[in-house]
């Protein structure tokens, strides 16, 4: 029987009931979301459950909306079903002041590097995460350079040319 | 229909076949010549510094060019690129470097013995370049001493040869005691070396 995005749905709506909310289906991706401390009860079933089947985490990335209030970063999981050869992409949502999230470590030992380079892009704090440090950048940096918060580099300089550099 | 080629298409015909080194000034007489010390050792120094290229980038491929057969670096005696700082005199810095490389870069010239040269290949090496980011570092002069600077995103290898030229220049006038002067421990202790 082929995995259809109304199967998973139901399937997710059954267990899950109202506490999953903002189902789209962007390019055919179904697309939905939850509180953040359902994070690890949702993926979990996803994992489990014989008939989804979704074992394999292709991304787990964060996206800052400043104008979010309270719900200010986003922390994104792409799965995908090998199986049956399909996509989904869960959301959830938390406070910049309070980034704390649960690391997904223990159930996709991918979550490892891609949490590391989320905490080091965007600040979210994984709870529970082994190693938890920056990958990518130095580790002096005292920012978190993908949130939109920051001016980049020194306002000061002026060996370059702003409008080249979008500074106007 | 390919671009019609404006430039070096009229053979000039060489004015020597070979040219050599001139000796230095000095005072000449039968059967012996007076110079400076220092002139010869800056004439020696000159002609046989040897590169060692940190490329990271774009800039690299511009660098193969110069070192291979056509630009052909081994003309103005850098022919001998050593991948061992201990055995270098000047150190290429070729590409963007990141901030998490800048340590490196910096070991790497801290490992050269006395004296040392560095050039900058590039804008990414002089002044970061179009990289105006968080992750690159704003210019290889924020870590270490830099000689000569060649501009270019990238500098063509007939660039880089006059870099090589200037630093040519920069070797052979300089003085011999200039490395242990007052004026250079500051400059090395304002990058916080020795």
């Amino acid at each position: 029987m082929v995995l259809t995005n109304e199967i998973i749905r139901n399937k997710l709506t059954e267990k899950f009931g109202d506490q999953l909310g903002d189902w789209s289906e962007p390019y055919g991706t179904l697309t939905f979301t939850s509180d953040k401390n359902l994070n690890l009860k949702v993926l979990q079933y996803l994992f489990d459950e014989p008939s989804l089947g979704f074992q394999f985490l292709t991304d787990l990335c964060a996206v800052h909306y400043p104008d979010n209030e309270g719900k200010e970063l986003a922390v994104i999981y792409h799965l995908h079903n090998l199986r049956e050869n399909v996509r989904i992409r869960y959301k959830i949502f938390t406070d910049i002041k309070k980034p704390d999230v649960f690391s997904a470590y223990a159930l996709y030992s991918a979550a490892n590097w891609m949490e590391r380079e989320t905490y080091d892009f965007f600040g979210v704090n994984f709870l529970g995460h082994p190693n938890l440090k920056r990958i990518l950048n130095i580790e002096e940096m005292e920012y978190f350079p993908l949130r939109k918060e920051y001016p980049l580099e020194d306002q000061q300089r002026t060996d370059k040319d702003d409008e080249m550099f979008g500074r106007i | 229909m390919p671009r019609p080629v404006q430039y070096n298409i009229t053979n000039k015909p060489l004015e020597q076949p070979i040219s050599f080194v001139s000796s230095p000034d000095g005072y000449m007489g039968q059967g012996f010549f007076a110079s400076k010390f220092s002139d010869v050792v800056g004439l020696a120094r000159k002609n046989s510094i040897w590169p060692l290229p940190f490329a990271t980038s774009c800039c690299g491929i511009e660098f193969m060019a110069l070192m291979a057969s056509h630009y052909d670096l081994a003309r103005f005696g850098s022919e001998r690129v050593s991948f061992t700082p201990r055995q270098c005199d000047l150190l290429m810095v070729i590409g963007t470097i990141a901030k998490k490389m800048a340590p490196v870069v910096r070991q790497v010239y801290l490992q050269m013995a006395e004296p040392r040269w560095v050039l900058a290949m590039g804008a990414c090496a002089s002044s970061g370049g179009i990289f105006d980011t968080y992750s690159v570092l704003q210019g290889i002069d924020q870590i270490i001493p830099v000689d000569v600077y060649v501009p270019g995103c990238p500098p063509r290898p007939e660039a880089v040869i006059n870099g090589i030229l200037r630093v040519q220049d920069l070797v052979a006038n300089e003085d011999l005691r200039r490395r242990h002067s007052d004026r250079y421990k500051e400059l090395m202790e304002t990058y916080g070396i020795q």
